[in-house]
């Protein structure tokens, strides 16, 4: 049949059905959909629209790309690729670390004492993030720190050490904390989608272990797995309140660079630089979302089959 | 300590809106119904409170006080109670005028939040009265002062002030390196810093780009280590050369972090050390040879909700009261010099302030051609 057929036949279904419900569905459904669209518009498009107007044109509202142009300068560029590593590198290791224990969970008796523990475990650590966190890692790990004491005492000065505070090693540290129990709460249900049938279907066909994971369960849950890592990227990408509470005396990452335009005051005037700044993350984001789409509609179709 | 602190609480990514900014205002408990009396009331005889420029304006003291009860209110942001004194200010003019209610905001803003914060609040009752800004910005924003002459203004000298009252300087200090003596050895030259025995010890308060206090502390090393005002790549190369040596802690002081001893050395405002022997006894004040000093500026907010009270609260902070309540707070008063002529000044604060022999005061110009510089020398040198 030519796929021309099925459409029209779509067509018309559509629109005889909304002309049998006569016009009220549509006002019905608006009114049902109206918080959504203020709440999209008040917390996603105007936020969006004033970093765009604020990327391009002059306080006095005049168009410039002086702004935009700020974002090739070597300090940004930096931030940017820090920004961008930073959070890759947490999502990678954060990818396979939550995803080998989502799988360790999933095989656990589904209502046992493990499964309820780590699953709710999870689900507060990916939300304990931010100042909060900075502290118990400074208050673990710092100078004075009582992890840094008690190895002092075993033997093992790390009082001078700085680790905790440069970007590539404590703060990838310090995101990992909440980037792998996230981790385990997205890629959970994927695993759990494996079916004990298939490894059966596979084993009766002669398949070994490996072959099942080779050839069924990695290929079933590779767009999941993609899917999640996108998502502790933009995550990673976005936090803020941790880096500034644990880096005071840098800016390494784009979202604090922004900040330092907003509130520094040796440095004035930079807002729109800051909004700038802000469109490059939103792009940065955009680029992340749209892979995502991506690989969510080929993994719908893949498990529709 | 570092008003810039700050960010970290205040303002996530989401800051970057217009909306969430609105969301990190102050706390609006104002208790008193008679701030109603709010803006452009007040006038209790002669001239209106928001146009008066003198509390002669107002037909005399009496009556800018009475102006000032009426409205019942004073909102005061970004003064940290452990800086430059301001705890026992606020609480002098509280116990001087109880029936004007402070409310104190945003206590570690910076001064550019400050402004940003008069701008977001502009015509409501939360929006502050009096400023306490950074000179590089007050002397951008000098468009939402409203001039006001304190009934000493002639007393102050004339490179301290706008002539018609727009900002004065208020308080000063030196830029001065305080270290714990039980836990370092007292330094005799900035290059003892870069010693084995300040690994991991030495701090900055706040990160240059940002924090005022930390850009005069690159300043002054520059100018010791034979830069000029004007120019701090010296004082960056020193700070890079401390960093790669593994002594450059990269974390804020507070009064918390000394005495916890996280910060065994800091960089900061004398005013922001002097009151530490009190709980750290071992805390001591070095200052290079090369000293530099720079003052703060005092403003009323030409929107003030409270135009009486932000008068009377200038009037206050440069009375022989508010100004020994810096000096004891280790700053130096403004009126330092006027107030030992006449004799009102606090001898044993004096006397216990900072000494520094060649003190440079940098100029506006310097100032800006430093933070030319700084801003991409800094973070190239020490990202």
């Amino acid at each position: 049949m030519a796929e021309g057929d099925g459409l029209s036949r779509f067509m018309a279904q559509r629109s005889t059905s909304g002309r049998a419900r006569g016009g009220r569905r549509p006002s019905g459904a608006l009114l049902g959909v109206a918080p959504f669209f203020v709440y999209t518009t008040v917390f996603l498009i105007i936020p969006t629209l004033v970093v765009v107007v604020g990327a391009f044109f002059t306080p006095q509202g005049r168009p410039t790309t002086a702004y935009v142009q700020t974002l090739t300068e070597p300090v940004f560029l930096e931030a940017l690729k820090k920004s961008v590593l930073l959070s890759f590198y947490s999502a990678v290791i954060a990818g396979v670390v939550g995803g080998l224990l989502a799988y360790a969970i999933s095989t656990a008796k589904p209502n046992g004492l493990l499964k309820r523990f780590v699953t709710s475990l999870s689900g507060v650590l990916a939300q304990f993030g931010g100042v909060a966190l900075a502290f118990a890692f400074i208050a673990s790990f710092g100078f004075t720190g009582l992890l840094t004491t008690w190895l002092g005492k075993a033997g093992l000065d790390l009082s001078g050490s700085l680790w905790l505070y440069e970007w590539d090693k404590g703060l990838l540290l310090v995101y990992l904390y909440f980037q792998i129990p996230l981790m385990v709460i997205v890629f959970l249900p994927a695993v759990e989608g494996i079916r004990s049938q298939w490894r059966e279907a596979t084993e009766t066909l002669g398949g070994t272990t490996w072959t099942f994971w080779r050839k069924v369960g990695l290929p079933i849950l590779a767009p999941s797995f993609a899917g999640a890592l996108l998502l502790l990227f933009t995550n990673a990408f976005s936090a803020y309140a941790t880096a500034a509470a644990l880096i005071t005396q840098a800016s390494p990452l784009v979202p604090q660079q922004i900040a330092s335009t907003f509130s520094s005051e040796v440095l004035l005037g930079q807002e729109n630089v800051g909004k700038a700044m802000a469109l490059a993350m939103v792009v940065v984001v955009a680029i992340a979302m749209a892979i995502y789409a991506l690989i969510d509609r080929r993994a719908s179709k893949w498990l529709q089959r | 300590m570092s008003r810039v602190r700050t960010r970290i609480a205040a303002i996530s990514l989401a800051g970057l809106t217009a909306f969430s900014l609105a969301a990190c205002s102050a706390p609006t408990d104002e208790s008193t119904s008679s701030s109603n009396a709010g803006s452009g009331s007040g006038a209790a005889g002669g001239k209106d409170a928001k146009s008066a420029t003198s509390a002669a304006d107002m037909g005399g003291m009496d009556k800018l006080v009475a102006a000032a009860k009426k409205e019942g209110a004073l909102n005061v942001i970004a003064l940290p109670p452990d800086w430059a004194n301001y705890k026992e200010i606020l609480e002098g003019f509280q116990k001087k005028y109880p029936e004007i209610k402070i409310t104190s905001a945003q206590p570690d803003a910076s001064s550019a939040d400050e402004i940003a914060a008069a701008k977001r609040l502009k015509g409501q009752k939360t929006a502050p009265d009096v400023f306490d800004l950074g000179t590089a910005v007050a002397l951008a924003n000098t468009s939402m002062f409203a001039p006001y002459k304190v009934e000493k203004f002639d007393k102050i000298p004339a490179a301290n002030k706008e002539a018609t009252g727009l900002w004065v300087n208020d308080y000063a200090g030196l830029m001065t390196v305080g270290y714990d003596s039980a836990k370092v050895p007292a330094p005799t030259s900035l290059a003892d810093l870069a010693k084995p025995e300040y690994k991991g010890k030495v701090a900055l308060n706040g990160d240059p780009t940002k924090a005022g206090a930390a850009f005069v502390a690159v300043q002054m090393v520059s100018v010791n280590e034979g830069g000029a005002v004007d120019d701090p790549a010296k004082g960056i190369e020193y700070f890079k050369k401390l960093k790669s040596a593994g002594n450059f802690l990269p974390i804020d002081p507070t009064p918390a972090t000394i005495e916890s001893g996280q910060t065994p050395v800091v960089f900061d405002w004398s005013y922001n050390q002097t009151a530490i022997p009190a709980k750290v006894k071992t805390w001591e004040l070095w200052s290079p040879p090369k000293a530099l000093k720079t003052f703060y500026n005092q403003a009323v907010n030409k929107d003030a909700p409270h135009p009486a009270a932000a008068r009377l609260f200038q009037e206050y902070l440069f009375s022989p009261e508010g100004q020994n309540a810096w000096l004891k707070g280790g700053a130096t008063p403004v009126l330092m010099d006027a107030m030992t002529a006449d004799g009102t000044i606090d001898k044993t604060a004096a006397a216990a302030l900072p000494k520094a022999e060649d003190v440079t005061i940098p100029t506006p110009d310097q100032t800006d051609k430093a933070k030319g510089i700084l801003a991409t020398a800094w973070p190239k040198a020490m990202g």
